[in-house]
């Protein structure tokens, strides 16, 4: 880092990213021993119970749904996306930080993902989970979804494939798919590692079935690691292209607000900042609750941080070029609608706070104090992600509402419903996640085994396989 | 294993050295195979570099299968929209060609990634032999620690240079923490 290389004769290392003194008997004992010897802790019980609640009013919110139909929600005439679309953005939004960590962050050699790529995938599938549910839902008829898939049908149909709410479709199934191979194929290792350490039989006999006997020769190494780089080559497009045909769903039509050619690439910026937002949220508890500070160091959300700064910075630059245009462009429908309606209209409020959210809280990270500071850290992470809701509430139903005829108009205002089902999903997530956290690795054991081989060999420092990384007061 | 090599089922799996270093285990396994053993293997909590050359295993086929599944999706994913939108369910959306190729790009890409990815799971699994949840190499006592700290060699007793006890004096010399004897 920049600033510490100004200190007087550089004495003052970095946060390591791995904590001095492990080795990987340690390594291996601490991260499994939260799934196998652990008792429960009142903190993740209060969690999970959150978490159950929610998730109950959830089923009672879709069973509504189900029965009634989808005029249980907001939606009207001109607004006809909804809370569902914005949730849906929303969720896969989040997902796409998990791929990058676990994807882009490993074919760029940062060592400091290691310890957060587990988590941050398995935060993906959820949010992905998460996010499919909201236009299924929104279909009216979800178990009808199988005619979005081209498939032999009695009816003679086939999808509209120049729709980009077909490429949609393939586009989020793919990225599940994907997600949930990348991350099965990750854990098989560190599933060995449980079933050889699980004194319960039938534990044993759990993980064992699921680590497929895994037995770490080393052939099945190089075929392993062919196969997770290639995993991870494919999924840095991939994550990519999902949030690019997630914009398109907005871009491809000529609604003003939507119709602008930075929406992939801003989309997909505003994906990856919503993204490490969630990991922060999740990781700040996640690390202090399960004493897993010696992984989850002060580098990683020093990183993050930064991560989420550049982000940030490029959603603004993003919504400073959507105003710029419809200035420029003379368009009187772009220009009403971004620089009269969004701004003064009805739900301007919204549109506030969303600059106040994703543009200005986050210039707080410039400072590094702020960026070491965990506590401080959480409640950034927290203004992000609404202020991430916010901004695609604000594209979603300013555009909508107050299209090209005035005489088409309509207000819209969310029901009880609405946020029902809105948090419900957020307790799905909560569910799955405390879920995760007790019946498996949170964090990549065997990848840490590797770290902890290469710091060690790093500082010239081996033999019995200890880490000798410059111990240092910074290490909180 | 059913004894290719030997005319009666061997009771002895092979022997199995365990050590505390990957780097040691790399130095024994080349010299085991400059010796001229063949029917070995190594096993290691990590992947640890060169291990796989120092047995004489230099390329896998999972890239080429990835290749070849990655082709096969993007391929089928394309010529699918064209069999849709040409053949089978031609439709005029909005005056354009029926063979609008770029609009059935994403879908393509979409389907190669798919391809791709499950090719590489797939097949790395398919290679690797499993799911074989029973290998005798998990009777070896300490071959737990394969999956925490310890790095193994096992010599199989199929190998033709195997002999229990000169193999057993060579892995002795190399200074292992351990060594068994694994039963089938």
């Amino acid at each position: 880092m920049a600033e510490t290389h100004q200190d007087s004769g550089g004495d003052r290392p970095q946060t390591p990213v791995l904590a001095p003194g492990h080795t990987y008997a340690t390594v291996t004992a601490t991260i499994a021993d939260v799934v196998l010897k652990r008792p429960l802790d009142w903190r993740w019980a209060i969690g999970m119970g959150i978490g159950t609640s929610l998730l109950i009013i959830f089923t009672g919110a879709v069973a509504n749904l189900l029965y009634m139909g989808t005029g249980i929600w907001g939606i009207n005439a001109p607004v006809m996306w909804g809370w569902a679309i914005i949730n849906f953005v929303w969720w896969v939004g989040i997902g796409h930080a998990g791929t990058l960590i676990s994807a882009i962050l490993l074919l760029l050699k940062q060592q400091w993902r290691t310890s957060i790529n587990r988590f941050a995938e398995a935060m993906t599938l959820f949010a992905v989970a998460c996010a499919g549910l909201f236009p299924l839902l929104h279909m009216g008829r979800p178990w009808k979804f199988f005619w979005m898939m081209p498939y032999p049908s009695t009816l003679g149909l086939l999808p509209q494939w120049r729709s980009p709410l077909v490429w949609d479709v393939f586009a989020v199934s793919t990225y599940a798919t994907v997600s949930a191979l990348f991350w099965y194929v990750g854990l098989l290792p560190d599933l060995a590692t449980l079933r050889d350490r699980a004194k319960n039989k039938y534990v044993a006999m759990i993980y064992g079935s699921l680590a497929l006997g895994w037995r770490g020769s080393a052939r099945h190494w190089s075929r392993y690691k062919s196969a997770y780089m290639l995993l991870a080559a494919l999924a840095t497009p991939l994550v990519v292209s999902v949030h690019t045909v997630v914009s398109l769903d907005f871009a491809a039509s000529v609604i003003p607000g939507w119709h602008a050619t930075i929406f992939p690439p801003y989309f997909v910026a505003g994906a990856i900042f919503s993204g490490f937002a969630m990991v922060v949220t999740l990781c700040v508890p996640l690390r202090s609750w399960y004493g897993l500070k010696d992984f989850i160091t002060d580098r990683h959300l020093d990183n993050m941080a930064k991560i989420m700064l550049a982000t940030g910075m490029v959603v603004g630059y993003g919504y400073a070029t959507e105003l710029f245009i419809a200035w420029y462009s003379n368009n009187p429908y772009e220009e009403f609608l971004l620089l009269n309606a969004r701004p003064f209209g009805t739900y301007s409020n919204a549109w506030r706070f969303m600059f106040f959210c994703n543009v200005g809280i986050p210039q707080l990270l410039w400072f590094p104090a702020i960026r070491r500071n965990a506590g401080l850290l959480w409640v950034i992470s927290i203004f992000v992600n609404i202020g991430m809701w916010l901004e695609r509430y604000v594209i979603v139903i300013t555009s909508l509402s107050q299209d090209f005829l005035p005489s088409s108009w309509a207000d819209y205002s969310a029901t009880k419903w609405d946020v029902a089902t809105y948090v419900g999903t957020i307790g799905l997530f909560t569910f799955l996640i405390f879920l995760f956290v007790r019946v498996l690795p949170a964090i990549a054991i065997s990848e840490m085994r590797e770290l902890v081989h290469e710091t060690s060999h790093e500082h010239g420092a081996h033999g019995d396989g200890r880490v000798a990384v410059e111990a240092h007061g910074e290490n909180r | 294993m059913s004894g290719a090599h030997a005319p009666e089922t061997p009771e002895v799996y092979g022997l199995m050295a365990e050590f505390d270093e990957p780097e040691r285990l790399v130095e024994v396994t080349r010299s085991a195979f400059d010796r001229g053993f063949r029917m070995m293997e190594a096993y290691s909590p990590f992947p640890v570099e060169d291990l796989d050359h120092a047995l004489g295993y230099h390329r896998n086929k999972v890239p080429r299968t990835v290749f070849a599944g990655a082709l096969l999706g993007g391929l089928g994913g394309f010529l699918m929209q064209c069999w849709s939108a040409m053949y089978y369910y031609p439709h005029n959306i909005a005056g354009k060609p029926l063979f609008s190729w770029p609009a059935f790009i994403p879908i393509t890409f979409e389907t190669t990634v798919l391809g791709g990815s499950l090719a590489a799971v797939f097949g790395m699994l398919y290679f690797n032999g499993l799911p074989k949840l029973y290998h005798p190499v998990f009777n070896a006592p300490e071959f737990a620690r394969a999956s925490d700290d310890g790095f193994f060699l096992c010599i199989q007793s199929r190998d033709p240079l195997f002999d229990p006890a000169e193999t057993l004096a060579f892995l002795e010399t190399c200074g292992p923490r351990s060594i068994s004897v694994v039963p089938y």
